[in-house]
């Protein structure tokens, strides 16, 4: 079996009993990188290079009878968001072409003091703003197991990189669902943490309130330790929240016993394709079979996910990246053009005589504002900043922000009352499989439907993951989703790995051809 | 002729907080450094940084808070204020919107029209939102390159509104007297204008007498004032020219957009400023990055405690405790803590407030202004000034020669008696004097006729001819003597 194919538990052991070493690893996945990835398209950026140099540096220290990290020399995939100090980190948008962060992440600095061999920085939508990676300003990344098709988004990279054997770990961003929706449709597994359980220091914001970095990989106990590694409180991040971090690694293969299952009713209604509906309702009968109860939770206020998730999220965008506008780093539209564009229309109006045209003209500064703007980034993007900036406006605010964060209580409130009654909650992680490359590009309203319900978690600020469940008749991975209480990631992962060790929907391997 | 107006004026004033570092980063707030040496990832807005708040810039607001009186939140929250402008490297600046960390205060301030009463002026507001970073701007607007200094970026501000509650520019620039004072008293913050550490803006507008019943003028925002004079000349010249304008367009509050007048110090006059540039929707909204602020009561206690002795009571304890007039002690207060400190080690060591108040406000407070030195910098120490107060007292020398020492003391860093024994003073005794004035009286047989008939000023010449003779006489007694002489002959 190639290095290539084993769980990263499987090659932690392996590099353990120095059976093999960080380089050959990491060598490994570089070739599968280069062999594959120019099909796949999950990687913008990888340093070959680096990624040798810091494994050799950590053989060395494994030969040399010193301490190794938790992670011991495996490979980690890094989305593009993930500031990496001296490194291009663009988020995947133009705005940020040739932006080199002068620090590193917080996550970043614990996966290099964990020993984890950074391979580069895998593709996204522009700035986590999309289902679909399609938003990415430089190129697409494709399923591995069909690639006309989306590899969901926005960790479009990262979820494929993992399902095309690139990358043993891997780690995303979770706003609205950007872990679990590719995940589920890339058939890996994926876990957004409590909001606060890991730091967002170094993770470049798309909506702060919202935003999560979690880890992806093939199995449960892979994800595990890569969450181990990630978690925990970071001074640097005023959100982060100071609790013990669980050694999720070792409890992960503990089953729950007596684990009350629950459905939400509300999430099998119209729109759910009936392959998706009917792998995910075998699903709970493998727990049922396992000895879990189940019962039905309702959330009366779920309904309302979509609309509350698209204020939120686009009003906090637009704040956010209200930053790039070319005076301090990244991309800047050609200054002395637009000087020139201004005095020749200058010139026109004061030879038409009309003097308040001429008064009324914008500076300089705000034609480059405007200018660097729309040039650096994509339709979506702007979108949202619209959406937002619209809604945060005077007159706007109570009908539109208050209004969302007054549902997002009552959505925390309906996962607090379910949690009452069930442990954790089962469900589709996206209503279909993953829909082929330009299905929706022109319709937003469409696409942003898929988050239906992942946003939730994300609005309730609780703890959710992805694993494969089935297959679509075309042999598209479908995933399913569990959420549990706040801070009870250990839980979510021994649940789904109770699940894993019944099942081997997680076991299979697109075909990439040229083996 | 008075107006039939009253000027209505409320202040919103910035000042920068004495903290060590930045409020949401740890960069030094210090002034002066080379531009964008004292920035780092948080302040300079670099994509994925995040802002921790400073506990000691919150603290330091409650103190300043505490000091005006006001009520303080036991729980607010932090708000992103969204304009674009190239010193403010985020797009938004972090503030406190709906929920300020304080509110409901006052302050007490000299009313001018009669020195003896206070005015009391409102505070609606105070609360901590963070600096932006200084433009630099060629002359020639689109010629040359505009530069950014991101040094000030991020330092904490505390911005404190006041009501409508100042009646013309004097009251204004009493306000800001004051409140300068009392910050500085707290040690809050050190105000200073020209460091642009303190910045003022005002609000105006005129209520005028009209048959129909009171109008409201519309109200002008004013901008760019350097000085507190400069306060107060643009208050006074905005309140003529809203006069002015109301005579001619009758104008009421309502009839047109709030307007934002810039003073030009250089032609002494406001100017507006384009309408374009002053219209902002900010769309507040509560800051993600950053977690509610709670106090506890307790923990405002303890700021409290933390407060000393303010301006407003250490006045009158002066004048209770030392005997020293309302206007000596208003003078000594409104020299800040350390100079009341002085005074009153000096008045405690020589034992008469009243004397020690004349002799800082005569000697002492001239030297610090002709050298623009505080009292910290004075050479002479306050026991130092205090045995020469003693020894004046005693009757060792006279006051004006008293002087004189203290002008040596002050040159050389002397003690008291050394300076006066460099001066060669020493006590005269009686029947030196007494051989001294009959040696005067004999070579002065005119002044002893003018005396005998009367003219006993005529005396005065003996006693600077005494002085020539020997510095250390006092006139006092070489005056006596001479008469006590003259009657026996
Ligand atoms: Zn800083």
């Amino acid at each position: 079996m190639s290095l290539t194919a084993l769980s990263a538990c499987d090659l932690l052991a392996k590099l353990d009993a120095s059976e093999v070493t960080s380089a050959e690893v990491t060598g490994a996945f570089l070739d599968r990188i280069e062999a594959h990835d120019g099909r796949i398209g999950a990687f913008l950026r990888v340093d070959a290079e680096a990624a040798l140099a810091q494994a050799a540096a950590i053989d060395q220290k494994r030969k040399a009878g010193n301490p190794v990290g938790r992670l011991g020399g495996l490979p980690v995939a890094v989305k593009d968001l993930l500031a990496t100090e001296g490194e291009v980190t663009t988020c995947g948008s133009r705005i940020l072409e040739n932006f080199r962060p002068p620090y590193n992440a917080t996550v970043i600095e614990k996966i290099r003091a964990a020993d984890g061999v950074i391979l580069g920085k895998t593709n996204m939508d522009e700035f986590a703003m999309g289902g679909s990676t399609e938003n990415s300003a430089y190129q697409l990344t494709r399923n591995p197991w069909d690639t006309t098709r989306i590899p969901g988004g926005s960790s479009g990279g990262a979820a494929a990189a993992v399902a095309a054997g690139m990358a043993p770990l891997s780690v995303g961003s979770d706003t609205g669902g950007s872990i679990r929706a590719p995940a589920g449709w890339c058939g890996i597994t994926g876990l957004k943490p409590t909001y606060g359980r890991v730091s967002r220091y170094g993770l470049v914001a798309f909506a702060s309130s919202l935003d999560q970095i979690g880890p992806l990989a093939q199995t449960v106990p892979d994800t595990a330790l890569l969450l181990e590694v990630l978690a925990g409180h970071d001074p640097k991040d005023s959100t982060s929240v100071n609790l013990p971090v669980p050694r999720y690694a070792e409890t992960v293969n503990q089953p729950l016993k007596g684990l009350r299952l629950g459905i939400v009713p509300e999430h099998f209604g119209e729109g759910l394709d009936g392959e998706v509906e009917k792998a995910v309702r075998e699903a709970v009968a493998v727990y049922e079979s396992l000895g879990a109860t189940v019962r039905e939770v309702s959330m009366p206020h779920s309904k309302y996910t979509v609309a509350t998730y698209y204020i939120i999220a686009p009003c906090e965008a637009s704040s956010n990246l209200a930053r790039y506008d070319g005076v301090h780093y990244g991309y800047r539209t050609d200054v002395k053009q637009v000087a020139a564009d201004l005095e020749a229309e200058r010139k026109k109006y004061e030879d038409a005589g009309d003097a308040a045209a001429v008064e009324n003209l914008d500076s300089v500064l705000v034609r480059m504002y405007r200018k660097t703007r729309s040039e650096g980034f994509g339709p979506e993007v702007k979108r949202r900043i619209m959406l937002g900036t619209y809604a945060l406006s005077a007159g706007y605010y109570n009908a539109y922000y208050l209004k969302a964060l007054k549902v997002r209580r009552l959505i925390r409130q309906d996962f607090d009352r379910a949690f009452q009654q069930v442990d954790v909650i089962a469900g589709p992680v996206t209503p279909t499989a993953a829909y082929p490359i330009g299905d929706k590009v022109d319709d937003p309203l469409a696409m942003y439907l898929c988050d239906l319900y992942t946003a939730t978690t994300n609005l309730a600020g609780i703890a959710a993951l992805s694993i494969p469940c089935g297959f679509s008749s075309e042999g598209l991975p479908i995933g399913l989703h569990l959420q549990a209480p706040p801070f009870e990631e250990e839980r979510l992962l021994r649940g789904a790995a109770m699940f894993q060790r019944a099942t081997d929907w997680h076991l299979k391997r697109p075909d990439l051809g040229g083996e | 002729m008075s107006k039939p107006y009253e000027i209505i004026i409320g202040l919103e004033v910035h000042v920068q907080l004495l903290t060590e570092s930045k409020l949401f980063c740890g960069c030094s707030t210090k002034f002066g450094a080379a531009p964008n040496t004292q920035t780092c990832a948080v302040c300079t807005g670099t994509p994925g940084a995040l802002p921790v708040m400073n506990r000691e810039a919150y603290r330091l607001a409650v103190k300043a808070a505490l000091g005006l009186n006001c009520q303080i939140a036991t729980f607010t929250k932090w708000d992103r204020k969204s304009y674009y402008y190239p010193d403010l490297p985020k797009g938004y600046q972090i503030s406190q919107y709906d929920q300020p960390l304080s509110y409901d205060g006052y302050l007490d301030i000299l009313d001018p029209e009669n020195e003896e009463q206070t005015r009391r002026i409102g505070i609606i507001r105070a609360h901590l939102e963070e600096d932006a970073g200084k433009s630099m701007h060629d002359e020639v607007a689109g010629k040359a390159d505009s530069r950014i200094d991101l040094n000030r970026t991020g330092t904490p501000l505390l911005e404190i509104v006041s009501q409508p509650d100042m009646r013309s520019p004097a009251e204004a620039k009493n306000y800001l007297t004051e409140l300068k004072l009392l910050l500085n008293y707290l040690n809050v913050s050190d105000c200073n204008m020209q460091e642009g550490s303190l910045r003022v803006d005002a609000n105006i507008n005129l209520h005028i007498d009209t048959p129909g019943g009171k109008v409201a003028t519309p109200i002008v925002e004013v901008k760019n004032m350097n000085s507190f004079r400069a306060v107060e000349r643009a208050l006074a010249y905005e309140a003529e020219r809203q006069w002015e304008v109301w005579q001619e367009t009758r104008q009421k509050l309502g009839d047109v957009p709030k307007q934002t007048r810039g003073w030009d110090e250089g032609a002494q006059i406001t100017r507006g400023q384009r309408s374009k540039e002053e219209s902002s929707d900010y769309r507040y909204f509560p800051d993600p990055d950053l977690v509610p602020v709670t106090m506890t009561e307790e923990a405002i206690e303890e700021i409290r405690r933390s407060l000393g002795e303010l301006p407003a009571r250490l006045r009158e304890r002066l004048v209770e405790e030392y005997g020293i007039t309302a206007y000596d002690s208003d003078v000594l207060v409104n020299q800040g803590r350390s100079l009341v400190d002085y005074f009153v080690t000096v008045a405690d060591r020589c034992g008469d407030g009243k004397t020690a108040a004349n002799w800082i406000q005569q000697s002492v407070l001239r030297t610090l202004n002709e050298g623009q030195i505080g009292i910290d910098r004075f050479p002479v120490s306050a026991e130092a000034l205090a045995d020469l107060i003693k020894a004046v007292l005693a009757g060792k020398m006279e006051t004006s020669r008293g002087r004189e020492v203290l002008a040596r003391m002050t040159e050389t860093g002397e003690t008291a008696a050394e300076a006066m024994k460099g001066l060669g003073i020493a006590a005269v005794d009686e029947s030196e004097l007494e051989a001294l004035c009959a040696e005067l009286l004999a070579a002065n047989p005119k002044v002893v006729e003018d005396v005998k008939q009367g003219k006993l000023k005529a005396a005065a010449s003996l006693i600077g001819q005494a002085k020539k003779k020997n510095p250390n006489v006092n006139a006092t007694r070489v005056r006596e003597i001479c008469l006590q002489l003259i009657e026996q002959m």
